[in-house]
């Protein structure tokens, strides 16, 4: 176990967003979850601190001992500040139910970033394997190796009928949540995004907003994810996941084709304001800039901007979020001051950068050509 | 959108139903969702949320109107119902005849499919193994085919020696 502090711990936004993966142009992140409990214990939700404190200190250590997890960061709620606290949830380590947990709960980070278990959040076990870009296969076979070296250790609550036992019967049976993070500019500026989720539905599948249940779709952020856990295999239901997702790649690509051919102008219009705003801004909230940081990745994506990577995109993504402002500042910050400095800090980072790069510009545009003929 | 019932108001609330592979969406305005008794009160539960309104009324008709309590964790149906989780597992046990209209509404089925812990699974297959075997130590006996029965009465032996491990519940 890995005896620094978080804020020494976790990867650079810079390294995070430098990592690659399949269809990562559109798939920002795989995720696959396993929930488990142990056989005599007590729910989370149900059980008193005593009991919570029990299985925690039953299972952590067996956690930490997994080679996976070996010089890890662990931790247990309690001891963890509330900027600390939130820095996990804008990293997507933790839920926000999570963070809300204090004594009786923890979490176990592996050093780069990919394997986190959380210790007595709504289960006793809710471990997680990420990677980045289009990797859900790799991520249930990776969080499944680390599951079967856990269950050799501790003895987990499984019936021969129902499965994995978990608090709430929507994850009974093997326990899985499958998810991509996805980003869907197209098919928002193309407004098809709701058919889409609309049919994603009637598949069964949930789509939620950049921080999980109930929140809304930050920068054209979308969650994809399984709902049902019983009656299938884990491997049926990556594979379905899989499928969708293909298709909703293929809708994306379509639909910024199909934008650039038609609404060039709303197309440009769009990410040259976002450009506009993100350099020269003065003040700036994280909703507003996760919107058009949105655009400005969109930009990156269509040859825009020829000189930057999207990886500084996806990096201002995390570096702008409030737990991560605050981290560079020593005094407390004010939501007006946390937009101050986010504004200076995207000016300073976007110094470089030119101006979305349109070619032959204005009305002499081929996309505007093709639009004003059909 | 507007409200379904009324078809005045705009819909504030909006429900999902699933049972089996069929969806249906309600969309209520305010009033209407109140007089249906929906509220979204956080008192609410979460299972009648997202179960179509009948989780907790269905367990509580199982139960017969009896109040039921988990024996081991002391977790009832009205603690289901404002929570819309369970105490523990055994609670899964207690609870079992008004879960499975519940379960069946929420997944694919209503058995698990999916991966089992290598304990388990080696305990479970040996379960079956001494199950077959009890079948044809029986039929051989019928037969009066002895010397086939002495020969399964000592596998059925060895394989019972495996199954005592640590069973599930």
């Amino acid at each position: 176990v890995n005896k620094i502090g978080l804020n020494e711990f976790l990867v650079s936004p810079a390294e995070v967003a430098r990592r690659r993966g399949p269809h990562d142009r559109i798939v920002m992140s795989s995720r696959v979850r396993l929930a488990r409990n142990v056989q005599y214990g007590v729910f989370p939700g149900w059980a008193k601190k005593p009991e919570r404190l029990r299985v925690l200190e039953m299972i952590r250590p067996a956690v930490e001992g997994l080679p996976e997890l070996k010089s890890a960061f662990s931790q247990t709620m309690d001891n963890l500040s509330a900027l600390e606290k939130k820095l996990l949830v804008e990293r997507h380590l933790i839920s926000r139910e999570h963070e809300a947990k204090n004594v009786g709960s923890g979490v176990v980070l592996n050093r780069d970033e990919t394997f986190c278990v959380m210790i007595n959040e709504e289960d006793h076990l809710r471990m997680q394997a990420l990677r980045p870009g289009l990797q859900l296969r790799q991520a249930w076979q990776a969080i499944d190796h680390l599951d079967s070296a856990l269950e050799e250790k501790l003895n987990y609550a499984f019936s021969n009928d129902l499965g994995y036992l978990t608090a709430c019967p929507t994850n009974l049976g093997t326990g899985i949540r499958v998810s991509a993070m996805l980003h869907l500019p197209g098919l928002v500026l193309a407004e098809q995004i709701n058919p889409i989720i609309q049919s994603v539905n009637k598949l069964g599948l949930a789509v939620r907003g950049l921080y999980g249940e109930g929140t809304e779709a930050l920068g054209n952020v979308f969650q994809v994810s399984n709902q049902m856990t019983l009656g299938e295999s884990e491997s049926t239901i990556v594979e379905r996941l899989e499928k969708v997702l293909a298709q909703i790649i293929e809708h994306e690509e379509n639909a910024r084709a199909s934008i650039l051919e038609k609404k060039a102008k709303m197309v440009y219009n769009h990410i040259g304001r976002a450009y506009g705003i993100l350099a020269n801004a003065h003040s700036i909230s994280s909703k507003e800039t996760m919107n058009l940081l949105s655009l400005l990745r969109l930009g990156v994506d269509l040859a825009l901007f020829p000189d930057v990577d999207r990886s500084l995109a996806d990096e201002l993504f995390i570096l702008t979020q409030p737990a991560h402002l605050q981290r560079q500042h020593s005094e407390k910050l004010s939501a007006e001051e946390r937009d101050l400095l986010r504004a200076d800090m995207l000016r300073e980072r976007l110094k470089q950068v030119s101006r979305p790069n349109i070619k032959s510009g204005g009305a002499g545009d081929a996309g505007l050509d093709k639009a004003g003929k059909s | 959108m507007v409200c379904c019932i009324c078809k005045e108001k705009p819909a504030t609330v909006h429900l999902t139903h699933i049972e089996g592979d069929k969806m249906q969406k309600v969309d209520l305005c305010e009033e209407c969702a109140k007089n249906k008794g929906v509220s979204s009160t956080p008192d609410f539960s979460l299972a009648d949320l997202l179960l179509g309104l009948g989780a907790s009324h269905e367990i509580e008709q199982a139960s017969g109107g009896v109040e039921l309590k988990c024996p081991r964790c002391g977790f009832t149906q009205a603690d289901f119902k404002k929570s819309g989780r369970l105490g523990c597992p055994g609670c899964y046990e207690t609870f079992a005849d008004g879960l499975e209209g519940l379960l069946k509404s929420m997944h694919k089925g209503t058995r698990h499919t999916g991966k089992v812990p290598e304990g388990l699974r080696q305990t479970r297959d040996a379960s079956e193994r001494l199950k077959t075997l009890q079948q044809k130590l029986a039929k051989a006996i019928e037969e009066e085919n002895f010397e086939q029965a002495a020969i399964l009465r000592d596998e059925i032996k060895q394989t019972t020696s495996r199954v005592a491990g640590p069973v599930s519940t």
